[in-house]
């Protein structure tokens, strides 16, 4: 146990959490919208491919994490013109979308750098780490705030910033009309059509960033289909959480932790394929008991039939 | 449609379309089938012209690479190419039609991918370890061991929804996660050859292997794929079954109301597609690798791609074939486009995208035909909103009331 929790573990633990968290809070923003997009994946890939291009083309890593923000956005842009302005199936659109970034990040892999299955040079700058002062001193807890990129403490702004955005500002409160009953909000002059994209392009950003704090952040180099299925847990965290932010943020948590601690059991010597296994596992086991803990409450509360 | 004079005038009115259809002029009729066929092939038209944009800022030159690309799908010495597009659509058009047997009830089922890994591995592993000496029981035995295998995943996802609530969608793509590491698990472990490099199973004795038919190179999924097809279109335009089946998928309230026990029919809806995209499964290893290979069904993502075909192609069985084929020799194609001019295949799974994005965007194709499920049911409380929203141009009336009645009911689930 204690050879299962140590220093180098609670380490890790920030950095698998970030890119799901930050790509959660960006489903947050659309779920609230009432855009259902299972683009995420898509998104941190395309983010992840374009940070890993530009820093190894620029040599600086926060050139790299904007251009990953960049290159998530564009993919919601794209998504937004073919689900929100032509009204196109989002299921459908999200799942071309993630068909769409597979296939470019890998061509642009090959015929940008010829490499095949993984680019990994010196020349891609990873992003800087540092440590908390204070909170890095701290007993146990101490490693979770040493040694982690920018982006991983961007998840504690970015996460009050949502907060703060969809509940106390009144941005937050058009969106969620839209969400809620998008006639209403177009009755009381609300674009229902603008507010979607708005959430779609800056769900987009916080995707490309997510792909950037893998790539570039927990490494430093890109793996064809290197988000490997975080962006459907993402999706899974938000529909947990019921799109709010703060809740979105500890399912992220839980998640994320999960994720560490199947590298860090493989590290241990555990069957790789396994291990990779047990973050869908642990989120379909999240589902299960929360959707078993619903339907009992509905069957209790005994409602009438509609 | 328990009454046998409702069914006849069904069966009749059907029979009149057909006769009004073979009464047409050939010409209104070509002209009717391409107007159908007319968004996807405007679709089609311009991703390929992305993909010449790409092919030339690759620096290769677009007209070369694309008569590489149709040499590759359709030429070659004795019909190699088109076989080889041939095999590869029956794959293709194998998952399409799983994925659509259970969307045409109203099933997404996006877990067909890991329906089809656990498919193969089952049938593999019966192939090699049943104590029969028969081969032709051998055969039989893993092929239905996998689609039992492929049937009971889909199914678990099934319950899963109706038991847990979870969103099927959600809970059948994240069911591939699992099955793909199982597998690879168990021919990376316990029933690795250890004689080959990679992590496969043995190879199959030779007389539990199905060979190419004749002497050409198609695989025995090809027939079967084939057969398949005729088979669904048959159950859903000739049986009460298929019919229900359909009822369900295009009118869910109304089927509920004629007394259809639509958990019981999801069940065996989900059980029949996870069995089919098992029996793919089982035949690529039975009549193609003759192993199994981890990463042989998902590398190629043959069923992401059959799901892109059967969403193109409407969810009937004819169109998705036919988008399969498509889909099949654009996979063939950019394989021999790499070969001959350098452009990397990938270049295939853009134009397919692209493809389905543009067709999308169009509000052609669509998952959202239960529109107007009842609140009862277990719908996913998560997001109800875009349904409305969504495609207004595919559904004419009645379902907007509808599903915002279902959105507020389900909008106060805790």
């Amino acid at each position: 146990m204690s050879q299962l929790l140590d220093a180098t573990f609670v380490e890790s633990i920030p950095r698998f959490v970030a890119p799901i968290l930050l790509a959660a809070q960006g489903g947050a923003l659309c779920h609230r919208a009432g855009v259902f997009n299972i683009a995420l994946e898509g998104m941190m890939l395309c983010g992840a491919f374009a940070a890993v291009a530009v820093s190894y083309a620029l040599g600086s890593a926060l050139a790299g994490a904007l251009a990953g923000a960049l290159a998530g956005a564009l993919v919601g842009a794209v998504f937004a013109a073919a689900s929100v302005w032509k009204r196109g199936d989002p299921i459908v659109v999200s799942i071309a979308l993630n068909l769409l970034a597979s296939g470019v990040t890998v061509f642009a892999l090959r015929s940008l750098f010829g490499v095949k299955g993984a680019f990994d040079d010196p020349g891609i700058a990873a992003l800087p780490r540092f440590d908390i002062p204070l909170l890095a001193d701290l007993p146990y807890l101490g490693p979770l705030f040493e040694n982690q990129t920018i982006l991983v403490w961007l998840t504690v702004p970015v996460t009050a910033a949502v907060w703060w955005l969809m509940f106390r500002h009144p941005l937050g409160l058009r969106l969620r009309g839209v969400g809620e009953h998008p006639e209403a909000a177009r009755s009381l002059g609300v674009s229902v059509t603008g507010m979607r994209s708005g959430a779609l392009l800056a769900c987009g950003a916080l995707c490309g960033l997510a792909g950037a704090q893998l790539a570039i952040g927990a490494v430093s180099l890109f793996v064809e289909d290197m988000t490997a299925g975080r962006g459907w847990i993402a999706v899974v965290a938000v529909l947990l959480a019921g799109g709010h932010p703060l809740a979105v943020a500890a399912v992220a948590v839980l998640f994320g932790a999960v994720d560490s601690l199947s590298v860090r059991v493989q590290g241990l010597g555990a069957p790789q394929q396994l291990t990779e296994a047990l973050p869908y596992v642990v989120t379909l086991a999240a589902l299960v008991l929360t959707g078993l803990g619903r339907a009992r409450a509905s069957r209790d509360r005994e409602r009438p039939p509609p | 449609m328990s009454d046998p004079a409702e069914r006849s005038r069904h069966r009749a009115g059907r029979r009149s379309q057909v006769l009004d259809w073979l009464r047409t002029h050939p010409r209104d009729r070509l002209r009717t089938v391409l107007g159908a066929a007319r968004p996807a092939l405007t679709a089609i038209a311009a991703a390929l012209t992305l993909g010449a944009g790409l092919i030339a800022a690759v620096g290769a030159n677009p007209i070369e690479a694309y008569a590489a690309l149709i040499d590759g799908a359709l030429a070659g010495k004795g019909l190699h190419n088109l076989h080889a597009t041939l095999n590869r659509a029956a794959m293709i058009a194998g998952a399409a039609l799983a994925a659509g047997l259970a969307l045409r009830a109203g099933r997404f089922n996006i877990g067909v991918e890991g329906q089809m890994v656990l498919g193969a591995v089952a049938a593999a592993l019966t192939a090699l370890h049943l104590p029969v000496s028969s081969p032709l029981v051998t055969i039989a035995a893993a092929i239905a061991a996998g689609m039992l295998a492929g049937g009971l995943w889909a199914l678990l996802g099934e319950i899963l929804e109706q038991r847990a609530r979870v969103p099927l969608l959600i809970g059948t793509l994240l069911l591939n996660y699992p099955a793909d590491s199982l597998a690879s698990w168990l021919v990376g472990h316990p029933f690795r050859d250890r004689m080959s490099g990679m992590a496969a199973t043995a190879r199959l004795p030779s007389e539990i292997r199905i060979d190419t038919l004749g002497d050409t190179h198609l695989y025995i999924a090809v027939p079967a794929v084939a057969l398949v097809a005729v088979l669904l279109s048959g159950f859903f335009q000739r049986t009460v079954w298929g019919y229900e089946a359909r009822m369900t998928g295009l009118a869910p309230l109304f089927a509920r109301a004629s007394g259809l026990h639509q958990r019981r029919q999801a069940l065996a809806v989900m059980f029949a597609s996870g069995a089919l995209a098992g029996l793919i499964g089982a035949l690529a290893v039975v009549g193609e690798h003759h192993r199994y290979i981890d990463g042989m069904l998902t590398r190629p993502l043959y069923a992401w791609t059959g799901i892109m075909a059967v969403l193109l192609g409407g969810y009937g069985p004819g169109a998705a074939v036919a988008a399969s084929l498509f889909f099949g020799g654009l996979h063939a194609g950019a394989a021999g486009m790499e070969r001959a001019a350098s452009v990397p295949r990938e270049i295939a799974r853009v134009v397919l995208a692209s493809v389905i994005l543009l067709v999308a965007a169009r509000g052609q194709a669509s998952t959202q035909r239960r529109r107007d499920r009842p609140p009862a049911d277990p719908t996913p409380p998560t997001n109800p909103t875009p349904t409305a929203a969504a495609t207004p141009s595919a559904t004419p009336t009645s379902a907007a009331p509808a599903s915002a009645a279902t959105n507020s009911a389900s909008e106060e689930e805790p």
